[in-house]
């Protein structure tokens, strides 16, 4: 194994926070503030990895288990990743498959954890995951199913390393169906508007933040962490697919990649700016509409 | 195969046994179970050296019963379903010792003891069988013995309900098997399976086909033919549930399979309408599934799920083999198969702990339970292993099977196939990532019900942990869910000796797809194992994190409001509300009670309630229909001896002419 397979995981782990931390820097230009500093996630980690935990009486190891559960999934998860022609430090052929499950556990333990305090908010708000959950998960299968019959491959670095400029000219439209469904997926599993508001202050109206409600400390240190995770994974995704750069030098690619992703991060600043998070009602609807969108490109791929 | 029939004999007798009458009531129990570890330690070691490639075996003799020989044999296919049959029935039989022991009808217990003791032989007989009418026999036994079972407590009305929905199905479904055998029977001149020719007069062997997957899919229940599965599962005490949900309705698979393997070389349609069937029931399963607030009954639309997943990849199977696609043919059956042995496991681990906790508090209805993860942690966390297993969660064993499922049917999508395979492997795909889901849903619900937040009512009694007889069993399926789950890799050499055993495939074509893919589940294994040591590992960062700093507890968080009850909580019913709201067109939930009224309302209450939409919307009106049909008849039946006499008469009289001509 040469080291640029440790190139992807290694990007992740380390610029996971700071991803967030442009988004949040966009939407602060919008609004006209100054914004919090670009690495506040790393030093609100710091702060709570420093703190003591209250928990409710109700809960049980659940709560408590959760947050190592879900971070550890991701961690996992992380490993699969490609980032654009970068490979990911761990590939076998249907290793898309674990990592579609591998993120389905970790929401999995962050429901339970959400249900083990008993609180009617919580449950609210882990009803609403994985109700929107579940729409999610063909729209990322059928895109990933398109990626695997281009590339004739299963495997998730082979799938995305395959994408070039030439498959870009040969299936731009199934391709393009690919990006935008695989982007609704993106803003639908990470609370990002239009699904999800990750700064409203009202509990009724919250899906994935009411959900962590009653973690504090460490704990909350594992969740946040493993959310910044979860947005770069889905992010290097949709980068990888957009971004056909595909040159075999390892530092060129990394550092367009990288390139790429500060500009997802403003996109993604901008789309929350410039948009309503969508009624609660509504969100079905955008979500089978990227599952439409993925079969349409399927159907456009393999005929 | 000589010590595996006497093991049945032995159970049989020993199930006899605990009839005798003067025996003291708890004596019966022991005695049978003895006869089910002796019956089980006989046949095991035959069944799992068949799986492990030995070779097949058969016995047969002449029986005063026309139309072929008493034969049995044991090939690697009958060892397959054998092998969780052996284990899962001596673990349930353990279970039920303990489960029963509370029941006020200690003078029944020996009927009961026979009967399971019966189902258990009868479904072995059924797997071993080689000979249609022994099939029959045993099939109808295991049809009657379980309908005893299921009407255990047949003083409540609603098990008396469910016993005859059960009754009346599966003799539907018998009728359906009756035909297809007398119509193989008949072209045979001998019921023996070997015989069997693949095709008939009359019938090309596409309706052989569907026939057998209308008699053997009642038994299987998948949708349309799943009615009497909701009824009968949460009738029967829970270790029987254990034993029809994990095993008896895998003899409707065992069945489809061996009957499909003698009509020659199948039709692609075959394929095709089995995925059809396999992600519209696992779909509709689920959805059911969801809408569900007793337990058991929540737990047995599961069984339709995955039964409809099971049928996937049988179906995918079949589909490559008529194709000639062997990737798809060989990971199509070997996870169709596997998951047979997987939902064995993990169900009837899930219908244990579903039995504790209604044994502890004396209700299966969601929303009166909660909190008992407290009260009883061991099958809490036997409960959750489950859940995750069934939710096709890694690293459990039901993730391996649909991982094998998906590689068949992704591996047309890499080969660029025909659409006419391409077509139902994509359905497949994104009908195993929708159920994927919807499980996880469901799941999540179940357990965050029962066993998190509070207690929901009052009036349910606290709950306790239930005693080692039934605790262990519970551990060691979990245990199996975990270990399939971490070590998949091992069991691929026994899915090639299956899989090759029934399949026209050579041998050779077989290995090499399999061993492709032992590298994946080699480093399924190892992902497994990298978790479980980064949650090790976060475990003991966060103690070493929290060790000199104030850990509080105080009460939940809800926005402020400082007195939280437990009738705050989200119940069973809130929690599945989008799905049954989007849903609403298949699950046509009936809600009762509404939107309090008026400025100063008293009391509002509101409740839902999800029957079987096919139930109500197909079987009741059909059935209904053939009632009244039937009432013109009743001209027929005049109620004078004379009148009758003269029909035998005139019977008599038209089949004489009939065969003399």
């Amino acid at each position: 194994m040469d080291a640029t397979a440790l190139l992807a995981p290694l990007a992740a782990l380390v610029l996971a926070p700071l991803f967030l931390g442009i988004i949040n820097r966009t939407k602060a230009f919008f609004a006209g503030r100054h914004g919090q500093p670009l690495f506040q996630l790393y030093f609100d980690l710091q702060k709570l990895l420093g703190k003591g935990a209250t928990y409710s009486r109700t809960s049980t190891w659940i709560v408590r288990g959760g947050p190592i559960i879900g971070l550890a999934a991701l961690m996992v998860v992380v490993l699969l990743v490609p980032l654009g022609g970068l490979s990911g430090l761990v590939r076998f052929p249907g290793d898309l498959l674990l990592f579609a499950y591998l993120l389905s556990m970790a929401r999995f333990f962050t429901v339970l954890a959400a249900l083990d305090v008993g609180s009617s908010f919580e449950g609210m708000g882990a009803s609403r995951e994985v109700f929107f959950s579940t729409l999610t998960e063909p729209t990322l299968m059928l895109s990933l199913a398109v990626l695997a019959h281009q590339s004739h491959s299963l495997s998730l670095s082979s799938a995305l390393g395959a994408v070039t400029v030439t498959s870009w000219l040969q299936h731009g439209t199934s391709l393009v169906l690919v990006f935008v469904a695989l982007l609704v997926v993106c803003l639908a599993e990470n609370a990002r508007i239009p699904i999800d508001d990750p700064n409203t202050h009202l509990e009724l109206t919250m899906i994935h933040e009411v959900m962590v409600l009653d973690h504090g400390g460490p704990d909350l240190a594992f969740i946040l962490y493993g959310s910044a995770l979860k947005l770069w994974i889905f992010a290097s995704l949709v980068v990888g697919l957009v971004l056909p750069v595909r040159t075999g030098v390892a530092f060129l690619d990394l550092g367009s990649m990288l390139l790429g992703m500060g500009l997802l991060a403003i996109v993604l600043g901008c789309i929350e700016s410039t948009m309503a998070r969508l009624r609660l009602l509504r969100v079905p609807n955008l979500l089978v509409g990227a599952t439409t969108l993925a079969t349409l490109a399927l159907v456009l791929a393999v005929r | 195969m000589i010590f595996l029939l006497f093991g049945c004999g032995w159970i049989v007798l020993c199930g006899f046994a605990a009839l005798l009458p003067l025996l003291p009531s708890r004596w019966s129990g022991t005695i049978a179970v003895v006869g089910i570890v002796g019956g089980s330690m006989l046949g095991l070691p035959s069944a799992v050296s068949k799986v492990l490639g030995g070779t097949p075996e058969l016995a047969s003799m002449v029986w005063s019963i026309p139309g072929g020989t008493l034969s049995v044999a044991l090939d690697a296919l009958s060892g397959f379903f054998l092998v969780p049959i052996y284990l899962v029935c001596t673990l349930a039989a353990f279970y039920g010792l303990e489960y029963l022991r509370s029941s006020p009808r200690g003078n029944s217990l020996g009927v009961f003891w026979c009967s399971y003791n019966l189902l258990m032989v009868s479904m072995i007989v059924v797997i071993l069988a080689k000979n249609g009418i022994l099939f029959l026999l045993a099939w109808e036994t295991m049809a009657l013995t379980s309908f005893f079972l299921v009407t255990f407590e047949n003083e409540r009305p609603e098990v008396q309900a469910a016993g005859w929905i059960y009754l009346v199905a599966t003799h539907l479904g018998t009728a359906f098997l009756l035909v297809l055998f007398l119509f193989l029977g008949e072209a045979a001149g001998s019921y023996d399976f070997d015989r069997f020719p693949p095709v008939v007069q009359f019938l090309p062997s596409g309706g052989l086909f569907l026939l057998a997957l209308v008699g053997f899919g009642t038994k299987a229940g998948f949708v349309p033919f799943h009615v009497w599965l909701p009824e009968a599962h949460p009738a029967a005490p829970s270790h029987v549930s254990a034993v029809m949900s994990g095993l008896m309705i895998k003899t409707g698979i065992y069945g489809l399979v061996r009957i499909v393997t003698l009509l020659g070389p199948p039709s692609t349609w075959w394929g095709v309408l089995l995925v059809g069937l396999g992600v519209s029931s696992g779909i509709l399963g689920v959805l059911f599934a969801l809408a569900q607030h007793d337990l058991k009954r929540l737990l047995a639309y599961h069984s339709v799920e995955n039964i409809g997943i099971i049928l996937t990849g049988l179906g995918l199977g079949l589909l490559g083999l008529s194709l000639h696609l062997p990737a798809l043919a060989a990971l199509g059956f070997a996870g169709g198969l596997l998951h047979v042995l997987n939902h064995a496991l993990f169900k009837s681990l899930l219908f244990l702990s579903a039995g504790a906790v209604a044994h502890a508090t004396g209700t299966r209805e969601l929303d009166q339970l909660g909190g008992l993860a407290k009260r009883m942690p061991v099958t809490c966390f036997f409960f959750l292993i489950g859940a995750a297993a069934i939710s096709g969660l890694p690293p459990l064993n039901g993730f391996i099977s649909e991982f094998l499922i998906y590689l068949g049917a992704f591996s047309t999508v890499t080969a660029h196939s025909a659409l006419v395979a391409l077509g139902p492997a994509l359905v497949a795909v994104a009908g195993l990532a929708l159920i994927g889901g919807f499980a996880a849903a469901c799941f999540t619900k179940a357990f965050g019900i029962v066993f998190l937040g509070e207690p929901r009512d009052p009036h349910t009694p606290e709950g306790h942990e239930p005693g080692a007889l039934m605790l262990v069993p519970m551990g060691i399926l979990a245990l199996s869910c975990v270990v399939i789950g971490i070590f998949p890799a091992g069991l691929l050499p026994a899915m090639e000796t299956v899989v090759a055993s029934f399949t026209l495939q050579t041998k050779d074509d077989l290995s090499v797809i399999l061993q492709e893919t032992v590298e994946p589940l080699l480093i399924l294994s190892l992902a497994a194992l990298l978790f479980l040591s980064l949650a090790g590992g976060f475990v003991v960062l966060r103690r070493r994190l929290l060790r000199r700093r104030p850990v509080e507890e105080t009460v939940t968080w809800d926005c402020g409001y400082a007195q939280p009850t437990p009738r705050m909580q989200y119940t069973a019913s809130s929690f599945a509300q989008p799905f049954v709201a989007r849903f609403a067109i298949f699950l046509r939930t009936r809600h009762l009670g509404g939107l309090p009224k008026g400025f100063f309302p008293r009391m509002a209450s509101l409740s839902t309630k999800t029957p079987d939409v096919f139930r109500q919307s197909l079987y009741a009106p059909l059935f209904l229909g053939i009632e009244k049909g039937l009432h013109y008849l009743q001209v027929l039946q005049r109620g004078r001896v004379q009148v009758y006499v003269l029909y035998i008469v005139l019977a008599l009289v038209a089949l004489l002419t009939w065969t003399r001509k």
